[in-house]
């Protein structure tokens, strides 16, 4: 990596009460890099992703995005929710707004954008989702896979440097899966930095360029896909991918 | 279906029974009992006030309520009285409704002094009786505070009721999904915004059916008012009944009053839920 990494996380610990969700946590991020987190239920994934746009309050160790330290300044705070974008597993959306209105909030709240200009931004995001037809709908009258590919829309809208997938595929009936994943794709096409907590294996092999697998709130390994699933090194991980890959 | 296991339709037709009756044939022994305790009613309330020697004078009511002077509508003391009930409620409901936002957030906030100051008050305000705080609002804090009587009975009905109002309000908020804020927070929106564009527009529907409660909780509270000598409704039936002696007649009226008042603000209510829920 030659230039500054875009998010890096150096000795990261955090607790729930008692419990030790991470331990020890590092890594290092570069701009435009993808990364798919894997692991069993537990481990700690989402806690991760959460606490780089502080959903989580990490306890120990530093986090710094694009040369910003998440600390207790709410103006830090404030300035990487907007170069970081989320995406949910259960999608999220504002039940009582349009879908136009949901992708065009925050933009006139957060950043200040004039109306228009916000309207035409959404518009332009909704088409890159490929549903600028629902755009006067509301949410409750969307299949699940068009609410998430709204909600992808929404948080780019923001035209943010990083983006945070939290199983985004989860919550989806089996056939809307694809529709989803095909805009993830597009979207890593575009250079957008990505982390993205998922099980599609398929998905993973296809875009990311590190693999980081993680048990019991550690990193346990971190490789290229192609060295991940051909030869996992530790056996955690070769356990993992045998149950998830073989149904 | 295991082989063999299929069936003609044909062969297994159920043989036809009687159409389902319609409703009044079905509900006919709640009918019956209906109508029997409701005579029973009628006959007690008959002949209990035949056997008091009681004599209704219905037509001596009207009076109180308004007088046709040289053309004019006079108002009557029962009227008069109702205005000032209503002025009050007016006024407190606006306060108590500010007073319950602002608390129902301040135990929301996580603050260790909001949440302490505004337990405080609600736990205060719910565990002793608003007839004792009426007092104390008048014979202390309004002589402290340098009120009349009026605004002592506003404020101790807007703090009274506000307590009530706080906790719908904090029940409301509480039951819109963490994912929202998730969400409201993912996307840089700040506690206001957040409140504002996000939580409140899901929260108000849910607190609109239980708030029409602490509503017209708060107009009936209000004939306490008349403990600390305010003209309200209930005042002014107690003047004319230690004058005429009507008793039955005057508070039946006033009852009907109240009735007319808490009825229609329960509509109004409920139309505002409708179109919120529309809307």
């Amino acid at each position: 990596m030659t230039a500054a990494p875009m998010i890096t996380m150096t000795g990261v610990n955090k607790w729930f009460g008692r419990f030790h969700v991470l331990k020890d946590i590092d890594l290092a991020v570069a701009a435009g890099e993808r990364i798919v987190i894997c692991g069993p239920s537990g481990s700690g994934k989402s806690t991760l992703i959460r606490c780089i746009n502080r959903l989580e309050e990490h306890d120990e160790g530093r986090i710094v995005i694009d040369g910003i330290e998440l600390d207790e300044d709410t103006r830090n705070i404030a300035a990487i929710r907007r170069e970081v974008g989320m995406v949910f597993q259960q999608f999220n959306l504002f039940p009582h707004l349009t879908v136009l209105e949901n992708c065009v909030l925050a933009q006139r709240r957060a950043r200040g954008t004039p109306r228009k200009e916000a309207e035409a931004r959404a518009m332009h995001y909704l088409e890159r989702v490929r549903i600028p037809e629902q755009a006067g709908k509301y949410p409750a009258r969307l299949s699940g896979g068009q609410q998430q590919r709204v909600a992808i829309a929404r948080s780019l809208c923001m035209e943010p440097k990083v983006m945070l997938f939290d199983e985004p595929t989860s919550a989806l009936d089996p056939e809307m899966i694809k529709e989803v994943l095909d805009v993830m794709i597009d979207l890593a096409g575009t250079g957008m930095t990505m982390i993205v907590v998922t099980h599609e294996m398929g998905f993973a092999r296809q875009v990311a360029d590190r693999m980081v697998f993680m048990d019991q709130g550690r990193i346990v390994e971190a490789a290229s896909p192609a060295d991940f699933f051909a030869a996992p090194k530790s056996d955690r991980a070769s356990l993992f991918l045998s149950r998830i890959l073989t149904h | 279906m295991a082989d063999g296991a299929t069936i003609e339709d044909s062969q297994v037709r159920l043989p036809p029974r009687p159409r389902r009756p319609v409703w009044y044939r079905r509900q006919s022994f709640d009918l019956l009992v209906f109508a029997l305790l409701g005579a029973g009613l009628v006959w007690i309330a008959v002949h209990g006030a035949q056997s008091m020697g009681y004599r209704w004078q219905w037509f001596r009511v009207q009076r109180y309520l308004w007088r046709i002077v040289d053309g004019e509508i006079i108002w009557g003391p029962l009227i008069q009285g109702l205005v000032v009930t209503l002025q009050i409620s007016a006024i407190a409901m606006a306060i108590a409704l500010a007073l319950g936002l602002v608390v129902g957030l301040m135990r929301l906030s996580g603050g260790i002094m909001a949440g302490i100051v505004s337990t405080a008050y609600v736990e205060v305000v719910r565990n002793t009786p608003i007839l004792v705080q009426m007092l104390i609002f008048y014979f202390i804090i309004a002589q402290i505070l340098g009120i009349n009587r009026f605004w002592s009975g506003v404020l101790c009905l807007a703090l009274y009721q506000g307590a009530f109002a706080s906790e719908i309000v904090r029940a409301g908020i509480l039951s819109v999904r963490k994912g929202q804020w998730e969400a409201a927070r993912s996307l840089g929106l700040g506690r206001l915004d957040t409140y504002r564009d996000v939580v409140l527009p899901q929260a108000v529907p849910l607190m609109l059916p239980p708030l029409a409660g602490v509503l017209v909780n708060l107009v009936k509270h209000s004939s306490i008012v008349s403990v600390i000598a305010i003209f309200d409704l209930t005042t002014q039936g107690r003047t004319i009944v230690s004058d005429t002696f009507l008793a039955f007649e005057i508070w039946l009226t006033v009852a009907a009053l109240y009735l007319v008042v808490t009825l229609t603000l329960s509509g109004f209510v409920a139309w505002l839920e409708r179109r919120v829920a529309t809307g």
